[in-house]
C-alpha cells in the first residue's frame, strides 16, 4: 500500500486560486512523487468553480478537496482552523505544507496545536530523507543566520509553512485528470467569535512579499519625494518599493513596506537596495532574496557584502539611469 | 478586565548560539532583551488599561532560564502589575508545541484572561507559532498580524495586516492577539517605575506547580527534532564598480542591465 497522501493548503481571494498556491504545487509534487503517493490540494472558500479548481489539478495535483461555505469566503481564524482540522482527522494526510502567508501562518499553528503535530514555520527546503521517509524541513532562523533541518519522527501529518517565493510556481499542463471533490462542513464548525467588519486595500499597488522584484528606500534618498525614483524603476521592472525603517519612521513609505526584523521577510528574486546602509535588522528580513544589488555612495557600506553587484556612486544619478536603461533595453 | 502578555528573552544580538549536540538555541546568552515586538505588546497591553473604564491588571508571562526575572523586571518598570516566571530544568529544550502548551497551562492557573497579546514573532527563533499554538490550547480565537487593537463593548477592535491591505475584525469576549511593530509605540521606563519594580515579587513557577508532566514539555516531549544546523553564507563576493563620475556610472549601470538580462529578468 502506498503512504498516505501529501497535502497542501491552497488559498484564494475572491474565488480565484492565489498564486501562492502554484508554488505549494511544485514543492507538493515533489515529495509525493519521491513517496509515491497523491498530491491532494485542500482550499476553504466559498463554492469556488470547477475552473478554478481544475487549474490545481491543471498544475500537478490528482486531487482538490474544496471545503466550502460562505463563512469560508475570507480567512476567519476558528472556522478556517476547525475545517481543516476535520479534514485531516478523516483522512490522515503524511504530509500538509501551506504558505508562510498571513493565513498560513495563522491557521496551521492552530491545528498543529490542536493535534499535537510537529509544525515547522517559513521553511525554504523540503526533502524526504531517504531511509525513513521523514520529511526534513529546512528554514532560516535568527534573521537568516541560521538554518535549521527539523523532523517530525513521530506525529503525523508533518506539518510545515513555506516562504512564498522560494521556489516557482508549478507549469500548467493540459491533459491532466484529476478529482475533484466539494465538501459542505456542518454548521458547528463554522461557528465563530470574530467578524470581518471592514477591509481597506493597500495603497501600494503591489506588496512586497507577492513582488518578483523588491526596490528598497533607506535614508539616503533625503526626503520623500524622491522615493518617486524608486516608484519608476519599480515599474519598469514591474516590481514593488520596500523600505528600510529609517525610511518608514521618516514617512516617506508605510509600515507594510518595511523590510526587515521588525517588518517583513521577503526573498523576491531581484532586491536592489538603494541608499539603505545594510544593518543585521535590514538584511535579516532580505538576505534570502535569489539576486541582491546594491546602490550606495559609500564603498564600505556592509550592504555590499551581501549583494552580486554594488554600484559605488549617487543614488540620484544613478537610479535614473538605471530606469532608463533598462526601459531600453525591454524596448529592443 | 485581566490582560496576560506573553514575553519572550531573547539575544541582543543576532549573533545566536546553538548547542551543537540537541540543534537548541542556547538562552543563557550574556546580554538578553525583551523581544523587540514584545514591548509592543506590553505597550498596546497598557494602552489598553490606562483607557479602560474597569480597574485592569496586567500580567507577563514568561518561560526561560532563572535569568529571565531580569525581562519581567524591565517589563514591571514600564508599569506592567505582576510577573510571572515558567522556569524548570523539564522545560528545556521545549519546541513551539510544547513551549504554547506550558504557557497555556499557566494561563490556566492563573485564570482566563479578557486578552492575552504577544508578539507576533521572536527575533530568535523567529517561528511566529507560539502565539496561535497557545489559542488551540486555550479555546481562543487567535487575531494575528496586529496592528491595533482596541475594547469594545463585550470584546475586542482589531485591525490585520495582510498581504493586499488591513482587514479590521471585531471580536465578542477573549481573545489571543499577536501584535506588530505597528501596533504601538512602546514607552521608556520611568525612575519611579524602577524603583517601583524592584520591590515587586516575580512568581516563578514549576512544571510541579502547573501540573505539567515530562510527557507534554521540554526536548524529549517535542514533536520536531532538529536534525542539523548551519550557518549559511549570505555574504557574496560582491562585483564592485566604481560609478561616481558619468563615466564610470555609465558603466556600471550597463554591467547591472547585462545581469538582469542572462538572469532573464528583463
Ligand atoms: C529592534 C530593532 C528593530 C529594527 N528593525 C528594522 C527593520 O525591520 N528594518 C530595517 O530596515 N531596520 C530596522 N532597524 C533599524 C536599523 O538598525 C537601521 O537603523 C536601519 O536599517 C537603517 O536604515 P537605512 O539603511 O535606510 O539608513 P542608514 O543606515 O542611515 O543608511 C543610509 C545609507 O544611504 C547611503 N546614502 C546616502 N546618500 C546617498 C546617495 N545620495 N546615494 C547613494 N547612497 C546614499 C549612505 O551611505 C548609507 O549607507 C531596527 C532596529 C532595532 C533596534
Ligand atoms: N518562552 C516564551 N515565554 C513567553 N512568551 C513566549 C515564549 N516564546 C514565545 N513567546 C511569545 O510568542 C511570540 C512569538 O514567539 P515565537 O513563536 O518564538 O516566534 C513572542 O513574541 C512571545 O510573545
Amino acid at each position: 500500500m502506498s503512504p498516505k497522501a501529501v497535502w497542501i493548503l491552497a488559498e484564494q481571494r475572491e474565488g480565484k486560486v492565489a498564486d501562492v498556491s502554484y508554488e505549494l504545487i511544485t514543492r507538493g509534487r515533489e515529495l509525493a512523487n519521491q513517496r509515491g503517493t497523491d498530491l491532494c490540494a485542500v482550499i476553504l472558500g466559498d463554492n469556488l468553480s470547477d475552473a478554478e479548481l481544475q487549474t490545481l489539478i491543471d498544475r500537478g495535483c490528482d486531487r482538490v478537496l474544496h471545503a466550502s461555505a460562505p463563512e469560508l469566503r475570507h480567512f476567519l481564524p476558528e472556522p478556517y482552523d476547525k475545517c481543516l482540522q476535520a479534514l485531516i482527522v478523516k483522512e490522515q494526510p503524511e504530509i500538509l505544507i501551506a504558505a508562510a502567508t498571513s493565513t498560513g501562518r495563522t491557521v496551521m499553528p492552530c491545528v498543529a496545536g490542536a493535534l499535537r503535530a510537529g509544525l515547522t514555520a517559513d521553511c525554504t527546503g523540503l526533502q524526504i530523507e531517504a531511509d525513513s521517509g521523514n520529511l526534513l524541513q529546512t528554514r532560516p532562523a535568527a534573521g537568516g543566520n541560521i538554518m535549521a533541518t527539523i523532523k517530525t519522527p513521530e506525529r503525523r501529518p508533518q506539518m510545515a509553512t513555506v516562504r512564498p517565493h522560494s521556489t516557482r510556481p508549478a507549469p500548467s499542463s493540459t491533459g491532466r485528470t484529476g478529482r475533484i471533490d466539494r465538501w459542505l462542513p456542518p454548521a458547528d464548525l463554522l461557528k465563530s467569535r470574530v467578524r470581518r467588519v471592514d477591509f481597506t486595500p493597500a495603497a501600494e499597488t503591489q506588496a512586497i512579499q507577492d513582488a518578483d522584484v523588491v526596490i528598497a528606500v533607506g535614508r539616503g534618498f533625503k526626503k520623500a519625494d524622491n522615493v518617486e525614483l524608486a516608484r519608476k524603476l519599480a515599474n519598469v521592472l514591474n516590481g514593488a518599493v520596500g523600505a528600510s525603517r529609517e525610511a518608514v519612521d521618516r514617512g516617506w513609505l508605510p509600515y507594510p513596506a518595511q523590510v526587515g526584523l521588525s517588518g517583513k521577510t521577503v526573498s523576491p528574486k531581484l532586491y536592489i537596495a538603494v541608499g539603505v546602509s545594510g544593518t543585521v535588522q535590514h538584511l535579516a528580513g532580505m538576505q534570502t532574496s535569489e539576486t541582491i544589488i546594491a546602490i550606495n555612495s559609500d564603498s564600505e557600506a556592509p550592504i555590499f557584502n551581501y549583494a552580486e553587484i554594488g554600484l559605488c556612486g549617487d543614488l540620484f544619478t544613478l537610479l535614473p539611469m538605471l530606469t532608463a536603461k533598462i526601459a531600453a533595453a525591454k524596448q529592443s | 478586565m485581566k490582560i496576560i502578555v506573553l514575553i519572550k528573552q531573547v539575544p541582543e544580538s543576532q549573533a545566536t548560539r546553538m548547542d551543537e549536540a540537541t540543534g537548541t538555541l542556547i538562552r543563557e546568552a550574556a546580554s538578553s532583551v525583551i523581544n523587540p515586538l514584545d514591548l509592543h505588546a506590553i505597550e498596546c497591553a497598557l494602552l489598553i488599561k490606562e483607557a479602560a473604564k474597569e480597574k485592569c491588571e496586567i500580567i507577563c508571562l514568561s518561560m526561560g532560564p532563572p535569568a529571565a526575572t531580569k525581562v519581567l523586571r524591565e517589563a514591571m518598570a514600564l508599569g506592567v502589575d505582576h510577573g510571572v516566571l515558567l522556569s524548570d530544568r523539564a522545560f528545556a529544550g521545549s519546541d513551539t508545541w510544547c513551549t504554547a502548551f506550558t504557557l497555556a497551562a499557566a494561563v490556566k492557573k492563573l485564570g482566563l484572561p479578557d486578552l492575552i497579546l504577544c508578539g507576533e514573532r521572536a527575533t530568535d527563533g523567529e517561528t511566529g507559532q507560539t502565539g496561535p499554538a497557545m489559542g488551540a490550547f486555550l479555546d481562543l480565537p487567535v487575531i494575528s498580524f496586529v496592528s491595533s487593537i482596541e475594547q469594545i463593548a463585550g470584546g475586542w477592535r482589531a485591525r490585520r495586516m495582510l498581504e493586499d491591505g488591513y482587514e479590521t475584525v471585531e471580536i465578542d469576549g477573549p481573545a489571543l492577539a499577536c501584535v506588530l511593530k505597528e501596533a504601538a509605540v512602546p514607552r521608556l521606563p520611568t525612575l519611579q517605575g524602577k524603583r517601583l519594580s524592584r520591590a515587586k515579587d516575580i512568581d516563578v513557577m514549576s512544571a510541579q506547580d502547573l501540573g505539567v508532566s515530562q510527557d507534554d514539555t521540554g526536548l524529549k516531549a517535542s514533536p520536531t527534532r532538529v536534525v542539523k544546523i548551519f550557518r549559511p553564507s549570505h555574504l557574496k563576493k560582491c562585483e564592485k564598480l566604481p560609478a561616481m563620475d558619468p563615466a564610470q556610472a555609465e558603466k556600471a549601470v550597463d554591467r547591472v542591465v547585462c545581469l538582469l538580462k542572462e538572469k532573464g529578468l528583463i
